[in-house]
């Protein structure tokens, strides 16, 4: 891969449910190692977007990962190929124990280190290491959360999706979620693309954001900038 | 007691029919979360299959090999053709088209193969042996082992293997398994194949002991096989085996002991399973279904 390309480039993506269209033609990259997220009201087209990019619902428009294109490919096969989704109410495997759910996120690898992963990730979300046996859909909110980012990283990929990992947890519960995000982030230079309504936190461990309104990007920068732009504080920060 | 102990051995018989076409509906259910309507009138068709090969000459043991072999194919097809369509539909959708094969295969069946009764050939010889005083028939013996290795080999599949994982995934969630990189079309196909194949190995094995063959030759048997998996929970394989020989045993029993009842036996099973569901409604070995949202 030359420097040059983005890990993910999307162009002009339009996308929607049957006659509703509800992205509107947008255009976003994440490079290699970056956190980027993308704000936005409910309703604005966040989820739509991830959706569109990992296959779930059919697309017009570029999605590229990695300089290949993506339009069009299942969703398993977007998987196989390096990028993990979070979907939003966290996808937990209900009936599936606590480590069997972690065990289907390295569904499609082939090396012997799954066992050792799984330890690996016990150690960074201790409350499941001690949940192990458990049915994962007993757990907590909170809990199931930490699960479904554990699940995704069980497939070592080169890019997670993650749709608003804060949706029902306790801002305490949030701002733990965000600080392992970040510092697997720091650590092992993972690309994540985050969309979030709580743009605080999201800002706070994102390279670059996006603000999406009404299916078009409204407003792009660094996240500093974004911080500190008054529109976005006023609309995603209540400031 | 000597009746009693002959009444207890015939029900375990009737118990251990009943658990194989039983394992079939758990393994669908299990691994596609339907319930399956048409599972006895498809293992009605595949043991038409093995008596149609046995009459082109092929051995009884070999028809019944190729018969489980093409009933998993068409199980798979069957998914893929009839199921798929509707697999986003609503769980009454699903259940009326089971309903909809149980007709077709029924229908199928007589129009293939005749409404003449027919005779399978037995795969071993009708041997009785008298056992400290009980009279064990080697029906029923053979059933019990095939019945204990379908048992184990499905644990072993669903418990110890990374498709079994994937086809429980799949049942649980299958959006969250296709993001996992699995693909649901192929788990659901084996699902289906598997059960086809299940219930071709019962039909084929059973039908020679109970009756001639013929196309209503398993329709008694899915009754009692779908109050076997209610009793033992739908999702467990171990409770399905443990309420077929429960349904089977009360059944034998009461027909024995309850004159009263001379005539509606049934009542007797089933009011057992009616108190079990009262108490445990994902039956005696089903799992709770516990989620905090």
């Amino acid at each position: 891969m030359s420097a040059d390309v983005p890990l993910l480039r999307v162009a002009e993506l339009s996308a929607g449910y049957g006659p509703v269209q509800v992205l509107h033609g947008i255009d976003f990259t994440v490079e290699p190692g970056e956190v980027v997220v993308i704000l936005g009201a409910n309703g604005a087209g966040k989820t739509t977007t991830l959706r569109a990019v990992s296959g779930m619902i059919p697309a017009r428009g570029t999605v590229e990962f990695e300089g290949r294109s993506l339009l069009g490919t299942r969703p398993e096969k977007v998987a196989r190929a390096g990028i993990a989704h979070v979907p939003q109410g966290r996808g937990t495997l209900a009936e599936l124990t606590v480590e069997e759910n972690l065990r289907l996120g390295a569904f499609a690898r082939r090396d012997a280190q799954v066992a050792s992963d799984v330890e690996r990730w016990y150690e960074v979300f201790p409350r499941l290491g001690e949940r192990r046996d458990q049915q994962a859909g007993s757990m907590s909110g909170g809990e199931q959360q930490m699960l479904a980012i554990a699940r995704a990283l069980m497939s070592r990929p080169k890019l997670v999706l993650l749709d608003e990992p804060s949706l029902g947890l306790a801002p305490i519960v949030t701002q733990e979620l965000f600080r392992v995000l970040g510092e697997l982030n720091r650590e092992t230079g993972l690309s994540m693309l985050v969309v979030e309504q709580n743009a605080g936190l999201a800002l706070g461990i994102a390279t670059r954001g996006y603000v999406l309104e009404a299916g078009t990007i409204a407003v792009t920068g660094s996240a500093a900038d974004l911080a500190t732009n008054d529109d976005v504080r006023k609309a995603y920060l209540g400031i | 007691m000597d009746l009693f102990v002959s009444q207890l051995m015939n029900g375990i018989e009737r118990g251990v029919i009943y658990a194989s076409l039983a394992l079939a509906l758990v393994l669908i259910f299990k691994t596609t979360g339907i319930l399956n309507f048409a599972q006895g009138e498809m293992a009605l068709f595949s043991t038409y299959v093995t008596w149609w090969l046995t009459e082109q000459g092929l051995a009884v043991w070999l028809a019944i090999v190729t018969s489980v072999v093409l009933s998993f194919l068409g199980g798979a097809a069957i998914e893929r053709v009839v199921m798929r369509p509707v697999e986003q539909s609503s769980p009454l959708v699903i259940v009326i088209v089971t309903i909809g094969l149980f007709l077709a295969f029924n229908s199928l069946a007589q129009v293939v193969f005749g409404v003449e009764a027919e005779v399978i050939p037995r795969a071993y010889p009708n041997e009785r042996w008298d056992v400290a005083g009980v009279n064990l028939k080697m029906d029923t013996v053979v059933l019990v082992g095939i019945l204990a290795l379908e048992c184990v080999l499905l644990w072993l599949l669903l418990q110890r293997t990374k498709v079994g994982l994937a086809l429980r995934a799949v049942a649980s969630n299958p959006e969250s398994s296709r993001l996992a990189g699995v693909s649901v079309g192929s788990m659901l196909m084996l699902g289906w194949g598997l059960a086809a194949a299940l219930g071709a190995l019962a039909g084929s094995l059973v039908v020679p002991i109970t009756t001639a063959l013929n196309p209503a030759s398993m329709q008694e048997i899915l009754v009692f096989a779908f109050a076997a998996a209610a009793l033992g929970g739908f999702d467990s394989p171990l409770g399905a085996v443990v309420g077929g020989l429960v349904v089977g045993v009360a059944n034998a029993l009461t027909i024995q002991y309850v004159d009263a009842l001379d005539g509606i036996e049934l009542l007797v099973p089933f009011g057992l399973i009616l108190a079990v569901l009262l108490f445990r409604p994902a039956g005696l070995f089903g799992k709770v279904h516990v989620e905090r949202v």
